[in-house]
């Protein structure tokens, strides 16, 4: 971010005056929270005065037509695109839209991508090892050392996301649905504040549903969850708070009920369905 | 500690131990037997086999980052001039007032271009610890600057190739100029000794058959301590899913910037190995195909394993130095098909088959035998 925005808009200190590297600060409530975000491809307009923000604890649901701006949206947040126009704050102390995507993952925002990323030639183990938190600069992750609490923690969640039989074996030869498991595994390693999950349950077998639907309100209260997903029966199941998205702003926001009875809602998105 | 692990493992042990074998035999059949035993290994086999040493090192470096961070550079042959050069330099010097020209302090190309004092960068070379010192620094700094600027720009895959051949192309074009003070195209040659030690006495060349040995015996114990520390993990991981890498909070691009001055450096320690062995360093190290040649070998070894990087290296220069004697015109063509032979043959080369073989051997022992194996894909 250049100084002459910065001198600009003068709402707050400079940011090269607050310290980066202090913990997170959620004394005011809200974890996550963007604020009139603009961003265009080529002219068409991906996100549109976006407004949304997350309680510290919360589990929210995104839902929304293709197209919507979900996945854009965990871009920004994550680091990935700059927006045009906006800002983005992770509590009140630490402006993401002047930090890099290792440092935003190191201050706490884990991603689940929307097509799961693991790495196909380690082992599920070491898959887990690497997401581990841990100092992640190069001198210290070549002389690291696996200590036994290391151990114990990589095998505590290795039972959660029911993977211990497959634990040597390499990444590569999971099912879709065991990939999804070892990505939200990786991302419980990283121990983040937030986690930000795109279509966790895609491929997943109904009972695997239930069992990440478990999983992730389990997660909620300790950790801010926001879940991106399709599947209507699954965000029913978990969400105590959904937004909806319609070309690239907020159309909607409250419970499930409120939210499937909104008429707006109903004919953008819920009405082809119903 | 990182650098001792290796030492623990099988699969290195092995290595190392056919290697000073090796050595050893060779040593021995050249010393103890006399010239006209059959078995005697005479003074021009011990050179031919150091530089084969050479070019195992140097291909061990190009596996480090192709095979481990998936960087295909086909620029690795500036890394191996620029140590050469750093080593002619100080064997330049070492020549004194022995030179065509008898100046003793210009080496004979200047005197000849009539250059009246020694450029800059010439000076320090005629002390062993800074000539040394720079065989590291030269290419470790090329390499530092090159990749910090690629690295971060995230400059990958094909284009990043294209960048690093085209690095090594201008290098040649600028060391083949007679003004850049490194000899022009006849480069540096005529070296007499190396450390108070007569380069042209057999002894001499023994002495650095086995120091070649002795230097891809570390250089493969450290980048085999790099590959199975968790950085070569997360080098893995930058090959394979980079964005991913860099949401679990890894810096991709200093991970990048690291193995790629790791592997610099030690191409940079071949080339230092390789001159005195042939005598010549001229610009013509810095050509695109030579470094295109070193990927073959490596393809043909078996990416990903670095003892494969070894075995490509030996294999393919004793099928060179063959081939060149019977049809020096062939070679090319045989190198050719030789790597398309192996991409569609072989895509794991060498190294594939032999692990290939060995599982099928032992097929049958369970799953704790899968832990090794897919540890060896990885």
């Amino acid at each position: 971010m250049s100084i002459m925005t910065e001198l600009a808009a003068r709402d707050r200190v400079f940011n090269f005056l607050t310290p980066t590297d202090s913990p997170v600060d959620v004394r005011h409530g809200p974890i996550l929270y963007l604020e009139d975000v603009n961003v265009s491809f080529d002219g068409f307009r991906a996100i549109n005065n976006l407004n949304l923000t997350i309680d510290d604890g919360e589990l929210r649901c995104i839902i929304g037509p293709n197209g919507a701006g979900k996945t854009t949206m965990m871009d920004i947040i994550t680091g990935k695109t700059a927006p045009d126009t906006g800002s983005v704050w992770f509590g009140s102390r630490h402006n993401l839209l002047t930090m890099s995507e290792p440092d935003i993952a190191s201050l706490g925002i884990g991603r689940k991508f929307q097509k799961p990323t693991v790495f196909e030639a380690l082992t599920v183990f070491e898959n887990l090892e690497l997401a581990m938190a841990a100092d992640k600069r190069v001198f210290p992750t070549l002389t690291a050392q696996m200590k036994p609490k290391h151990r114990e923690r990589i095998e505590e969640v290795l039972e959660t996301i029911n993977l211990q039989d497959l634990r040597d074996r390499p990444a590569g030869i999971l099912s879709h649905g065991q990939k999804q498991w070892l990505e939200i595994g990786m991302l419980l390693m990283q121990k983040p504040r937030l986690l930000l999950v795109d279509e966790p349950v895609a491929g997943m077998t109904e009972q695997e549903m239930e069992r990440t639907a478990e999983l992730l309100t389990s997660l909620a209260g300790k950790q801010s969850v926001v879940v991106v997903e399709h599947d209507m029966g699954f965000v029913r199941s978990i969400a105590r708070k959904v937004t909806v998205l319609h070309q690239g702003s907020v159309l909607a926001e409250g419970s499930m009920d409120q939210v499937s009875n909104d008429p707006e809602v109903i004919k953008v998105y819920l009405g082809e369905e119903a | 500690m990182w650098l001792t692990r290796p030492l623990q493992e099988r699969s290195t042990q092995l290595f190392l131990g056919i290697l000073f074998f090796a050595l050893i035999v060779v040593t021995v059949l050249h010393l103890a037997l006399p010239e006209g035993n059959p078995l005697h290994v005479s003074a021009y086999t011990v050179t031919l086999l150091g530089k084969y040493l050479c070019y195992a090192l140097l291909a061990v470096a190009v596996d480090l980052v192709w095979g481990y961070l998936g960087i295909l550079s086909l620029g690795h042959g500036a890394f191996f001039a620029l140590g050469g050069y750093a080593m002619g330099m100080y064997l330049m010097r070492q020549i004194g007032d022995r030179g065509t020209y008898g100046d003793p302090i210009l080496p004979d190309f200047m005197v000849f271009l009539n250059w009246q004092e020694l450029p800059w960068y010439w000076y320090g070379f005629d002390m062993a610890w800074f000539a040394f010192a720079m065989v590291l620094l030269a290419p470790g700094a090329l390499a530092l600057v090159f990749g910090w600027l690629a690295f971060r720009s995230r400059v990958t895959g094909v284009y990043l190739s294209i960048i690093t051949q085209a690095l090594t192309f201008a290098l040649m074009l600028a060391f083949f100029r007679n003004e850049m003070g490194f000899g022009g195209n006849n480069g540096l040659t005529d070296f007499r000794d190396i450390l108070g030690f007569n380069l042209r006495t057999d002894a001499t060349r023994l002495g650095l058959f086995i120091a070649t040995g002795i230097a891809l015996a570390i250089g493969y114990v450290v980048c085999r301590g790099i590959v199975t520390s968790k950085l070569g993990r997360v080098s893995v991981a930058c090959r394979d899913a980079e964005a991913r890498t860099r949401f679990l909070g890894y810096r991709v691009e200093r991970v990048q910037l690291f193995v790629f001055v790791v592997s610099a450096m030690l191409a940079g320690v071949a080339g230092a190995l390789y001159v005195p062995q042939v005598g010549i360093i001229n610009p013509s190290e810095f050509s695109p195909i030579f470094s295109i040649e070193i990927v073959v070998w490596v393809a043909l070894g078996g990416r990903a394993t670095l003892y494969g990087a070894v075995i490509g290296a030996i294999l393919v220069n004793y099928a060179k130095t063959v081939f060149t004697g019977v049809m020096p015109d062939a070679w090319l063509f045989a190198l050719g098909a030789l790597f398309v032979l192996v991409t569609v043959f072989l895509p794991q080369g060498i190294a594939g088959l032999l692990r290939k073989r060995r599982k099928s051997t032992d097929d049958g022992s369970g799953p704790s035998e899968s832990s090794s194996t897919s540890e060896a894909t990885a």
